[in-house]
């Protein structure tokens, strides 16, 4: 019989109403084995205690109310450090907010837990979500379940880790340049980065607010479709969450067209991996999807347009941390010194690093060259994907150019950056993402998982939820 | 290219200490960086492209439900760096002299 810790939301959902076992026994397993791993793989910062009274509140919902309890209902979930569960530390991976109590509950957080979902623990990540690694965690690196010399990805990379070495049912990340799917593609699990402004976002800690968007981490497509869809909706507490229907409707047939940006895939991307998505591809189109070749010019500057906007947007938010009303506070001589001392002290390299960079490409006289022309690069990238969407329904390329690598092999920032270059046109455009499991490579002998990307129109998230569910039936067959 | 005067500068604005070490560390990434992203500076775009208005627009609402008074009050001060009662204790900016 498979471990409880090791079921999906889906199978686990059904055992708890079969009675097969208990909340509290899926509770205790997910738990033992997230004690008896997190030394090894670092992948909690803070393993929670029981909450006995939202276990036995979970247990009556689905003894009064059977299969229309929610599916959620007494489910064990790992929640990136970036989210707000009121009365729990909250650090963003930072000292800057080591000893942080959220005030509130984020929105996410409230609908799960009025869907009866449990928290198990918080998840490391980069600092304020930037990284590629979980290197830039100020609470030490997590590793990767599949090999422990290499990085989990990030900057989700401890919810990422958590889903793929069972220590939860489900995981909880945010995505600003595809911090949710670029760990899962290294950590063999699924990822999911909704529409911008599917999912509310207050509570979430603001890296990039033109970018961010939370999203499930899991270990099927059905079971990202059930988080994202306990998380779903508008929020008045954040105006950006947007109505069904803002967007034109797109029907999801049941045979897709897959659009594929040949020109994208040249020396960047490794040959084994590249022979994974091919295969993957073919497939695909044997079970009766239709391969498209599409172009996107603009998505070869898609990573420079992004890391323009994406600085001057975190050192903007990041303004905010001064350590007066909260967060790592240093006495200095004047107010001025407070703050500075307080800044210096609490934020890492990374963090600092990306605060100047979006200071420098906002400054006067550079603002032209750089920020306003992102933006311009950003408008033509949507307007060309959109034209794309008029002969596919989805855009498919590979999650990574390469599977997961070995600690401090991207030690200098611009390769750490280049990590991102298929993930971040989906956050600069706004439109849904996924990543799945495609296959597996082998390096030094070891097998490591590499995903395959798709991206759909705003709000086609079902073409999205669709094809997921023919990749992994295809993996099967 | 960058230099290590402009980076300090950067750093004064952004409310940061960069160390002499770091700083010319932070310089020669910062080259690096600059030229991968001037690549944009370079780039042709059509006439009007990023002049368009987003699908979203700022949404506003009117004030009201106001949540219970003092529902925060002690969480919030709690975090202060220094308080008297419910006030955050700052260091006084404007001298009498």
């Amino acid at each position: 019989m498979t471990k409880l810790n090791e079921l999906t939301i889906a199978e686990a959902a059904k055992g708890l109403r079969a009675k097969e076992f208990s909340v509290r026994e899926l509770w205790d397993a997910c738990v033992a084995a997230a004690q008896a791993k997190n030394k090894e793989l670092n992948v909690y910062l803070e393993i929670f205690d029981a909450d006995e009274v939202a276990i036995a509140a979970a247990q009556k919902h689905i003894d009064d109310e059977g299969e229309k309890a929610p599916l959620l209902c007494g489910i064990p979930l790992a929640i990136k450090d970036n989210l707000l569960i009121e009365g729990k530390v909250v650090s963003a991976g930072s000292k800057m907010l080591e000893n942080y109590r959220a005030t509130y509950d984020s929105t996410v957080i409230k609908k799960l837990k009025a869907a009866g979902a449990l928290f198990i623990g918080r998840t490391n990540m980069d600092e304020f979500a930037m990284g590629s690694s979980t290197e830039h965690s100020a609470f030490g690196k997590t590793l990767n379940p599949h090999d422990t010399n290499r990085v989990p990805g990030g900057s989700s990379g401890g919810s990422a880790a958590a889903v793929a070495a069972h220590l939860c049912i489900a995981a909880l990340g945010s995505d600003t340049g595809g911090s949710i799917r670029q760990p899962a593609a290294h950590c063999g699990i699924t990822g999911f980065k909704p529409t911008y402004g599917a999912v509310s976002r207050s509570g979430l800690i603001a890296m990039g607010s033109s970018l961010d968007q939370v999203g499930p981490l899991t270990k099927t497509v059905e079971d990202a479709k059930i988080l994202y869809d306990a998380i779903v909706g508008v929020d008045p507490l954040d105006s950006t969450t947007i109505t069904n229907g803002l967007y034109p409707a797109y029907p999801t047939e049941k045979k897709l067209r897959i659009g594929v940006p040949r020109h994208l895939l040249g020396d960047g991307v490794d040959a084994d991996l590249l022979a994974a998505f091919d295969a993957m591809l073919e497939k695909l189109k044997a079970a009766g999807h239709t391969l498209v070749d599409i172009e996107l010019p603009m998505s070869s500057h898609a990573l420079a347009a992004y890391y323009v906007i994406m600085p001057a947007e975190v050192s903007t938010n990041l303004a905010r941390l001064d350590g007066i009303r909260y967060g790592h506070f240093k006495k200095g001589d004047t107010l001025l010194d407070d703050y500075i001392l307080s800044r210096t002290e609490g934020f890492g390299e990374e963090t600092r690093r990306r605060i100047l960079l979006g200071t420098f490409v906002l400054s006067s006289g550079y603002i032209d060259a750089y920020y306003k022309k992102a933006d311009a690069a950003r408008t033509v990238l949507r307007d060309e994907y959109t034209a794309a969407f008029a002969r596919a329904d989805v855009v498919a390329f590979p999650t990574t150019p390469s599977p997961a690598f070995k600690f401090g092999e991207k030690s200098d920032p611009l390769s750490m950056y280049l990590e991102d270059i298929f993930t971040v046109t989906a956050n600069l455009t706004g439109m849904p993402a996924l990543s799945i499991p495609m296959g597996l490579v082998e390096r030094e002998g070891g097998k490591l998982p590499v995903g395959i990307h798709f991206t759909a129109p705003h709000q086609a998230e079902e073409r999205l939820f669709a094809l997921g569910k023919a990749v992994e039936k295809v993996q099967q067959s | 290219m960058a230099t290590t005067e402009e980076v300090k500068k950067l750093a004064s604005l952004a409310r940061i200490r960069v160390a002499d070490l770091e700083l010319k560390k932070f310089t020669g990434e910062f080259d690096a960086i600059l030229a991968y992203v001037g690549q944009l500076e370079k780039l042709d775009l059509p006439k009007g492209s990023g002049a368009q208005k987003p699908a979203l627009r700022n949404v506003m609402r009117a004030d009201g439900e106001p949540h219970a008074r003092r529902a925060y009050t002690e969480k919030i001060a709690e975090q202060f760096s220094a308080r008297e009662g419910d006030a955050l204790v700052v260091k006084q900016i404007i001298s009498h002299d």
